[in-house]
């Protein structure tokens, strides 16, 4: 008896199965996630109820919130915000992801391709480029029309409400696209052939047929939209204040102003969070109906539309869609980064480098800050989708009882609004006993919890696609639970786990909403510096800021694509 | 005492009972097929001797130590055994050789020793030329025999086997059946086959385990399961066969149409069930001479040529239908008139 047969131990064998460990593991799981969740979630709530001097219960905080015509009006005025650039974020996004994916049109490649530049670029990015293009004075709109015609009032203003609308739309219709684009591209042309061959023509089949038949993900998509936008700090903070255009996210922000009033803020900010849980919900009661989930034509073969002479119609429009969310306010930036100053334009004696030297080597909150980004970032990425792993790893294989407590609580960030999330945090991370106001850990707990769903959904699909049976071949042939995860699991999602990391990483690098309120002094991320650079007016040295951050994270992505292959990204939902 | 003992084994799941009071004994180096159709609990019987449930009631002891019962398990990974999968669970990010070597490398083994034992092993299975593949790059046959060679190089006191052929095509899963006869020919490693395919459990198994429904319906050799099946399940599942039902009288026990004398059968209930195989049945144009214990006067109700043999459906002058199988020379008309027989220890009674 020796290495060639294994006795078990004899007596011992008994109590061998009811670990203890299983339970230990299974709690730590769930404290992590009531300290990133469940902690700042009620928090807000029981802040909101709280006296701000005297500590005892009150609704006194919803009376300041909202005793004021002015507050309840911005409330109104975020939401008339979110419909109408909702509207116009489908408006761009749905004719788009038709012409791209069931058209002829020329040069869908390279639509797709150039919208894939709008994910990559922030929202407060695209607005500062707006800002460039379409100020009342100075913007390159306005200075052309002046020059055009000699008349001195501008074309446009991008300080309205229109210009803020547009901006928000542009912003955010890029969701809109890939979600829809999918339910386009799972569409069996055998359903438009049917109406093709009863007469009629492209346009017609496409609002007949196509459209309603991916309406499903476009309401829900839409949906999705509206609550981005109407929980979007960026925006709003470049161009609804100078458009005298109040929102919920300012007036957020104004009760953080000195003196903080995160009571208030807290209940202020209640209705955001009831109004996303709210519509989150009521989407799940209408598309949970069965029948109304229609994408189902798999394995149907699938051909383009030829438009005909129309397609150059269409390639017009989606040119101008282009144009509007990705090249103009993308071209602007690089070209005042390079300006001497941007208000003079295009030419030699105006080109230099001293922003980006200013930037990089002489103002030491951009370095500080372009460090702070990628750390936190990277730290965040790092956090989520190790958490999101072992929890989707517990779920999957069944590994320990109400595992789908923890799945819940790992998605459930998913309804939170960052800034809405960051009052959270605020509440319980920032002040003493617990101190962490204006340390790193506060942004990276904070970031990690905000793309915990991300990271979660990523994880669970990496886990499904691994056979059980591979990890009991490890058990039955002498290895343990864990020579499983080292030698078998952990390889095989290496892939999932990059292409994760990514996914959290790009946001995370260039979160707005979540770092305003948590950022102290030290810890400034580059979002809110370019922030601070648009309200000095500096908006050379914002747009090289910008710039540096679009080129690392544009980096990243790219070696992403080398190692992970083209789709990574686009394959999200 | 050497070899595996399941006894009273069970596992309920919620308020199911999928495995009920299961008791077999394994002698070392036998083959032993657990048969039934998919959902009887032949899986769960098998992944409890694995370790990866554990029983709700009864135990398993190998080798005179208690490894299962509801107090507790001894893990998978602790008892010495291999298993070979369904999906063959071949790691995809270790080459064949490295996938074989797993099992001796947990085992400490030197370098030189884990070597000569991968390299003889690929040997057996035919498999040396593709040592330094990735499975990815392997048929699904290959990557069968890598599973195979993977479980029996560690020389595991027990080797597992859950419907392993269950994802090849007819043909491979023909040539494997004997592979895996001739492989536990050359090594005698005591074993357990889970499968739903009767054919699979006949070639390879010393003994079968017909299993329904959660219980041991039978355990026997394929010989004696196949020609003296002890219930109407068994008889039903392995092959095909006439059940027919008669009732005890004063002569002995009435059929449709012939009686048997009531010495032949067991049992005190009115009823009595009978088995017969197609093939023990025989049609001839006159009346057999011979004293046959089952004779009947019918016509061909329906018939199919199959190339290797004929297949008739007789129908007797009462109704009662049997399937029969023919050579291919005895050709009979539809409708033609014809006598059926068979042999008394061709009928078995069947429960």
């Amino acid at each position: 008896m020796t290495a060639e047969i294994h006795s078990p131990a004899p007596a011992r064998t008994r109590r061998l199965t009811h670990f203890r460990p299983d339970q230990l593991a299974w709690l730590a799981l769930a404290l992590t996630l009531a300290v990133l969740i469940i902690a700042p979630l009620s928090m807000l709530v029981v802040k909101s109820f709280t006296h701000g001097t005297t500590g005892g219960f009150t609704l006194e905080n919803y009376v300041t919130a909202y005793g004021r015509a002015r507050h309840v009006q911005a409330l109104w005025n975020t939401l008339v915000m979110g419909l109408a650039s909702t509207v116009l974020a489908v408006l761009l996004a749905v004719p788009t992801a038709w012409a791209c994916t069931r058209t002829n049109m020329p040069g869908r490649t390279f639509v797709r391709i150039a919208l894939f530049g709008s994910f990559l670029m922030p929202p407060y990015l695209t607005g500062v480029g707006w800002i460039l293009l379409a100020g009342p004075n100075a913007g390159f709109i306005n200075q052309a029309w002046t020059a055009l015609t000699g008349l001195e009032a501008p074309l446009v203003d991008i300080f309205t409400f229109p210009g803020l609308v547009l901006v928000m739309g542009v912003s955010t219709f890029f969701t809109i696209f890939i979600l829809v684009s999918a339910a386009f591209e799972l569409l069996s042309s055998e359903m438009e052939d049917a109406a093709n061959i009863l007469g009629a023509g492209p346009f017609r089949t496409a609002f007949k047929i196509t459209l309603p038949m991916a309406m499903p993900t476009i309401l829900g998509s839409a949906l999705l939209t509206f609550l981005v936008s109407i929980a979007l700090y960026g925006v709003p903070a470049l161009i609804s204040i100078p458009a005298r255009y109040p929102v919920v996210v300012i007036q957020l922000a104004e009760f953080f102003s000195f003196p903080v009033r995160i009571e208030v803020a807290a209940a202020y900010s209640i209705p955001l969070l009831g109004i996303t849980i709210g519509l989150l919900l009521l989407q799940r009661r209408v598309l949970g109906r069965k029948g109304y989930t229609a994408v189902g034509g798999k394995g149907g073969e699938r051909r383009v539309t030829d438009l005909g002479a129309w397609k150059w119609a269409v390639f017009g429009y989606v040119m101008l869609v282009v144009l509007l969310a990705v090249a103009m306010p993308l071209l602007v930036l690089i070209m005042a980064a390079f300006s001497d100053s941007w208000v003079a334009g295009l030419s030699l004696d105006n080109f230099t480098l001293e922003h980006f030297r200013y930037v990089l080597f002489e103002h030491s909150s951009s370095q500080q800050a372009l460090i702070t980004s990628v750390a936190t970032g990277a730290a965040a990425a790092t956090l989520a989708i190790s958490l999101a792993l072992s929890i989707s790893y517990v779920v999957q294989r069944r590994l320990l009882p109400h595992a789908g407590v923890l799945a819940f609580l790992c998605m459930s960030p998913f309804v939170i609004p960052g800034i809405v999330l960051a009052i959270g945090f605020y509440a319980v991370y920032a002040l003493p006993p617990v101190g962490l106001y204006g340390t790193y850990i506060i942004l990276i707990l904070a970031f990690t919890t905000r793309f915990l769903p991300i990271a979660y959904t990523t994880s669970t699909n990496g886990v499904r696609a691994i056979n059980p049976e591979m990890e009991e071949a490890v058990r039955i042939l002498g290895g343990g639970q864990f020579t499983a995860i080292r030698k078998v699991v952990a390889p095989l999602l290496k892939r999932t786990l990059a292409s994760g990391w990514i996914l959290i990483f790009v946001p995370a690098a260039q979160e707005l909403s979540t770092a305003v309120f948590l950022v102290g002094p030290h810890t400034r991320v580059v979002s809110v510096v370019l922030l601070d650079m648009s309200e000095e007016g500096t908006f050379e040295r914002l747009a090289a800021l910008g710039s540096v951050l679009l080129l690392i994270i544009a980096l990243i992505v790219l070696i992403g694509v080398r190692l992970l292959g083209r789709d990574f990204m686009l394959r999200r939902s | 005492m050497q070899g595996l003992i399941l006894k009273d084994l069970g596992r309920r799941f919620g308020a199911v009972d999928a495995v009920r009071d299961v008791n077999i004994e394994l002698q070392p180096g036998e083959f032993l097929s657990l048969l039934g159709p998919s959902g009887c609990g032949k899986t769960t019987t098998l992944r409890m001797i694995a370790g990866f449930l554990a029983p709700t009631s009864g135990s398993i002891i190998l080798d005179g130590v208690e490894v299962s019962s509801p107090r507790g398990s001894l893990p998978p990974e602790k008892r010495g055994m291999s298993m070979i999968f369904q999906s063959y669970a071949i790691w995809p990010n270790m080459t064949v050789a490295q996938n074989v070597a797993f099992g001796l490398n947990l085992r400490k083994l030197d370098k030189a020793e884990i070597r000569r034992r991968t390299g003889e092993m690929l040997e057996a299975v035919r498999l040396n030329a593709l040592a330094d593949r990735y499975p990815s790059e392997l048929s699904g046959g290959q990557q069968q025999r890598v599973a195979l060679a993977r479980a029996l190089v560690i020389r595991p006191k027990l080797l597992l086997l859950d419907e392993p052929l269950s994802n090849l095509d007819a043909s491979l899963r023909e040539d494997m059946r004997f592979e895996i006869k001739r492989i536990h020919d050359e090594f005698r490693i005591t074993s357990v086959y889970v499968t739903h395919d009767q054919s699979e459990a006949m070639v390879t198994s010393d003994r079968i385990a017909v299993i329904n429904q959660g219980r041991v319906e039978q355990i026997d050799t394929p010989y004696e399961i196949y020609t003296k099946p002890r219930t109407r399940f068994v008889a039903g599942f392995i092959g095909r066969t006439n059940q027919i039902t008669g009732r005890r009288g004063a002569q002995g026990v009435d059929f449709d149409g012939f009686t048997l004398p009531g010495a032949a059968f067991t049992g005190a209930e009115p009823e009595v069930f009978i088995s017969v195989r197609p093939q023990s049945l025989h049609l001839s144009a006159e009346e057999p001479v011979t004293d046959n214990a089952l004779k009947l006067k019918g016509t061909i109700a329906g018939r199919a040529f199959l190339g290797e043999t004929w297949d008739y459906v007789f129908r007797s002058d009462a109704g009662l239908e049997l399937r029969i199988t023919a050579r291919p020379h005895e050709v009979y008309a539809l409708g033609a008139p014809v006598w059926a027989r068979a042999s008394s220890d061709q009928v078995v009674q069947i429960l």
